[in-house]
């Protein structure tokens, strides 16, 4: 063994003194290997356990809290909905091609572990400005591995986000949110009891790809990290489309104990994790595993991260059971190993023992470290920005350039590579605010979308963090569903800077507060920290998916204007502010300012009066205002039907905070003269200040005196943008 | 009636095609395992779109290997009817079912997008409630579609009119197709392979939001109600 063994496994000497302390002897080069995985950031969460124990994470409709493979929700009439989301953001930079697909392809196996038939992804992306090749090659590397995956393994691609930001060059964010249905009576679990019972690894063979992938993500991005690239797994969709469908067939014949995807870690976690969760232990001969090479060493097989493979607890005799579907499907399906009941997993090699470590040391017993915080020298410079601090020439140019610019512009160019159709479920796909996605046979749908607002967070992580789990709602309630659940992808950069830190401990206070706000509780998720590259860290990215319900699809809403005469009015309020928004940055390249206030108690008048207005089959659209602000999210109605408007707004703000400043808790809807009057009620009701902005006409897009412009030039602007720079 | 729909490993648009026509059309329908060495009584066969076998050779070109495709292709030489969408067109050409060959997107990238589709042929059991010449929707799904054949087989499928459906001009045309063809038949008109996705589109609930797919399967279902099934020699 080396000098400083611990070092080449990514722990500590402190670390490593813990473990010859638990284990009362020093560690083999097997199960060092195994430490070092498991007690990973990416494995233990060690540096943000103490953290997450503060979300709010309980709520009516929870049926698997965090803990499992994936949290999943009760929709009523004996379903369920599974989903999670989790970041690829480390194999993705330095692949990002293969490290995309392999992301798509562990969360779909996470959701389908639990006994669901996953029904759509979602996937938010951040990247650095698009004017740079590295950047672009990056970009078109990961679109394009999110699109062979998902496509074809067959499940639509629905939604999810793009930012463009030089936050992110050197390090960029791949998040995948997969969602999927099943019967409340077929939940699968990840347990492994009952001595005795039979342990199977199912799937593909396994072989040298991957290995300490888990530790690879635990540690910053440098020069160096292409060397890294064998710690990428290569993804196989074929056999992961075989594999969900063997799955799911085993799961529906009642014949498990538990059974658990192998992601991070492999063999290892996989075992650790859930003899752990059923307090007891597991052996296995790793000789039994099937390998794609030859030769390969205990601790390749206990470290490789190949993809597509299972392990499985079945019942006693239904190992059968096991082998006959999935040789069906033309899958491996081998008895490596056996439960105990002594809580240790022990490895053998043959007739070999070559680690023997207790699981729950290994699954639950990792350090907890609550790290230095300290508020970050950069907050303290924060300025507030003045609509005189901005220099403008002409609106009209000011509107086209934003709606020009690539975190704005219209992302078809992504999102015709992926399919969204597939399973024939989509009742809205991508470029809405939230796509709402069928269950056959039902009247209901649901309505998915994710949100997040670097520079938000980094300006103010608790508020950013707040306001993009409200804004996750207002997306589920302008589809016109009711928000339900959220799962949440928290992206940073190194947890041992306090001020990261402080990042990371404010964003999690953020969601917290608006989830108990908004009655939306965090049913799993992913910390994924170190997001740095030479450069610096990533702004802090707190990435919420959120699942919500139509109870019928009479209340689908889109975000169109549909109708020559409609009215058209601003639920909330608009408010001077201009700070993080997109205007500032692309007029003066600044991110600075103050982060718009979010009042959670308005947030929620605000939503409750469009749902109920929804709820009353009375609006034709509704679209929440975000990004760019009133005048961009006008325009963004505009362009399906190729509608103008005229708009005409007593202003008692700056024309730039009206045009472009990004308030929250506003809502745009367009709905009949006959029927406007039922609409100005409900937001009386419910005490929420409105106000008749315009009325949809023609088709040019006017705005005060301030704007006159022709829908058709806007909108090929806005959808040819990104396509313009590659 | 009875109708199959085969699931090749790898095949995604298997249930999605068995959805319309057994929960819209209301028709008799099995799956169709691609390892079965026999099918029997069904009136139409439909290989469905996918990636089977990953298709990480030429798509289809594996899937044609299939035991189940020795039966299909006996059914189609008797006159059964064969639909295939997208990967089952695919296959259907690797097959020699049908003539010519699929290439690579012009563009490169697989493309996921409504497309308009020109009616050239409605005198077909795949196309009998159609318009002539109408202009029809249709989803396509695929980064293989960029269909070709060379000179003299044009010529043969336009002096047959073995062309079906035709994107609507070059400018809509997804994939970069030899005269913008998107479906074609066999010279018998009883082998149907396209690039869209009649499935995708049968209701109008769903996105895209159109329901032309709708006529592709009644016009089967009114052929085969009136035919019997198979085509007279």
């Amino acid at each position: 063994m080396p000098n400083k063994p611990w070092l080449s496994e990514g722990l500590t000497e402190k670390e490593y003194e813990m473990i010859v302390d638990l284990l009362d002897r020093k560690p083999t080069t097997t199960e060092l290997g195994i430490f070092g995985v498991m007690w990973s950031e990416h494995c233990s969460y060690k540096n943000s356990k103490l953290i997450l124990k503060n979300l709010f994470t309980e709520g009516e409709c929870v049926l698997q809290g965090p803990g499992e493979n994936a949290g999943i929700i009760d929709i009523g009439d004996g379903e369920a909905i599974s989903f999670k989301i989790e970041s690829h953001n480390h194999p993705s930079a330095v692949e990002p091609f293969q490290g995309a697909a392999t992301g798509v392809g562990g969360i779909i196996r996470d959701i389908f572990t639990m006994g669901a038939r996953p029904i759509a992804n979602l996937n938010s992306l951040r990247f650095g400005e698009l004017n740079n090749d590295k950047v672009q090659y990056l970009f078109k590397g990961v679109v394009s591995g999110i699109s062979s995956y998902g496509n074809s393994i067959g499940i639509p691609t629905v939604g999810g986000e793009v930012y463009f930001s030089s936050a992110y060059e050197g390090n960029p964010l791949v998040n995948v949110m997969s969602v999927g249905l099943l019967k409340k009576e077929n939940i699968a679990t990840a347990t492994a009891k009952g001595e005795g019972n039979s342990v199977m690894v199912v799937g593909a063979a396994t072989g040298r790809d991957g290995i300490k992938g888990a530790s690879f993500a635990s540690d910053e991005l440098s020069e160096d990290s292409k060397e890294d690239r064998p710690a990428v797994q290569v993804g196989d969709p074929f056999m992961e489309k075989l594999l969900l469908e063997a799955s799911l067939e085993l799961i529906n014949t009642n014949s498990l104990i538990g059974i658990q995807d192998m992601g991070a870690a492999g063999l290892t976690s996989s075992s650790a994790e859930m003899a752990s969760r059923g307090n007891s232990g597991i052996e296995i001969d790793i000789s039994k595993v099937p390998t794609r090479e030859k030769n390969m060493t205990s601790y390749e097989i206990m470290l490789s991260e190949s993809q597509e493979r299972m392990l499985i607890i079945p019942k006693k005799g239904k190992e059968q059971v096991v082998k006959d579907i999935f040789n069906k499907w033309d899958l491996h399906a081998e008895v490596i190993g056996r439960v105990n009941d002594d809580g240790m997993l022990r490895i053998f090699n043959g007739e070999d023992k070559v680690a023997e470590i207790s699981a729950k040391i290994l699954a639950d017993e990792a350090p907890e470290y609550r790290r230095e915080t300290k508020l970050p020298e950069y907050i303290k410079n924060v300025n507030e920005i003045n609509a005189n601090d901005i220099k403008s020439e002409d609106y009209n140019n000011d509107l086209l350039d934003l709606l020009s610019s690539p975190t704005i512009a219209s992302k078809k160019w992504v999102y015709e590579q992926y399919d969204y159709m597939v399973m024939t479920n989509t009742v809205v796909g991508p470029g809405s605010d939230a796509a709402v996605i069928r269950i056959k046979g039902k009247d209901k749908a649901l309505a998915l979308s994710t949100d997040s607002n670097g520079k938000y967070c980094y300006l103010n992580p608790r508020r950013g963090a707040a306001i993009a789990v409200a804004e996750a709602a207002r997306n589920i309630v302008c589809s016109g569903g009711k928000p339900l659940a959220i799962t949440d992808g928290l992206n940073f950069g190194n947890p041992m800077n306090p001020e990261i830190y402080w990042q990371f401990k404010n964003s999690v206070e953020g969601i917290t507060k608006a989830c108990k706000k908004l009655d939306t509780p965090v049913i799993g998720g992913n910390v994924s920290f170190y997001n740095e590259s030479p450069k610096g860290a990533i702004y802090p990215t707190p990435i919420i998916g959120m699942v919500g319900l139509l109870d019928s699809l009479k209340d689908k809403t889109t975000m169109h204007f549909k109708n020559e005469g409609d009215l058209i009015y601003l639920i909330g309020k608009n408010v001077e502010e201009l700070g993080g928004s997109e205007y500032l940055e692309l007029k003066e390249g600044k991110v600075d300012g103050y982060v718009p206030q979010l009042d959670l108690n308005l947030e929620k008048r605000v939503q409750k009066t469009v749902r109920e207005a929804i709820k009353e089959n009375i609006i034709n659209s509704a679209h929440d205002c975000s990004e760019g602000g009133v005048a961009v999210n006008l325009a963004e109605s505009c362009f399906e039907n190729n509608l103008g408007v005229n708009i005409k707004i007593n202003k008692e703000i700056s024309n730039k905070a009206l045009l472009f400043g990004e308030s929250q808790s506003r809502i745009i809807v367009s709905i009949s003269k006959e029927l406007a009057s039922k609409l100005e009620n409900i937001a009386v009701e419910n005490c929420v200040p409105y106000g008749k902005i315009g009325v949809v006409e023609g088709t040019q897009f006017k705005f005060n005196n301030l704007i006159k412009l022709d829908v058709e030039e806007m909108k090929v602007k806005w959808e040819t943008a990104i396509e313009k720079k590659l | 009636m009875k109708a199959g729909v085969v699931t090749f490993p790898g095949s995604n648009c298997d249930a999605d095609v068995f959805h319309v026509l057994k929960n819209i059309f209301n028709i008799d329908t099995k799956m169709i395992w691609y390892k079965d060495k026999n099918i029997k009584g069904y009136d139409l066969i439909v290989l469905p779109g996918g990636f089977s076998y990953g298709d990480y050779l030429r798509s289809g070109a594996i899937a044609r290997f299939a035991k189940v495709m020795d039966p299909i292709i006996d059914f189609a030489e008797k006159g059964g009817l064969v639909l295939g969408i997208c990967n089952g067109f695919q296959i259907l050409l690797e097959s020699n079912l049908l003539p010519g060959a699929m290439k690579v997107n012009d563009n490169l990238k697989f493309v996921c997008k409504n497309t308009v589709l020109t009616v050239i042929n409605n005198k077909t059991p795949f196309t009998n409630q159609c318009e002539k010449s109408a202009a029809i929707e249709m989803p396509v799904a695929h980064g293989e579609g960029n269909y070709y054949i060379d000179k003299e087989g044009l010529k043969e499928l336009n002096e047959n009119n073995q062309i079906i459906l035709k994107y609507k001009n070059k400018k809509v045309n997804p994939n970069g197709s030899i005269n913008n063809i998107a479906g074609i038949c066999n010279k018998e008109r009883n082998v149907f392979g396209l690039m869209p996705h009649p499935e995708r589109c049968s209701e109008p609930l769903i996105t895209p939001g159109k329901s032309d797919g709708y006529n592709i399967f009644s016009s089967i279902i009114s052929f085969i109600n009136k035919r019997g099934g198979k085509i007279a020699k």
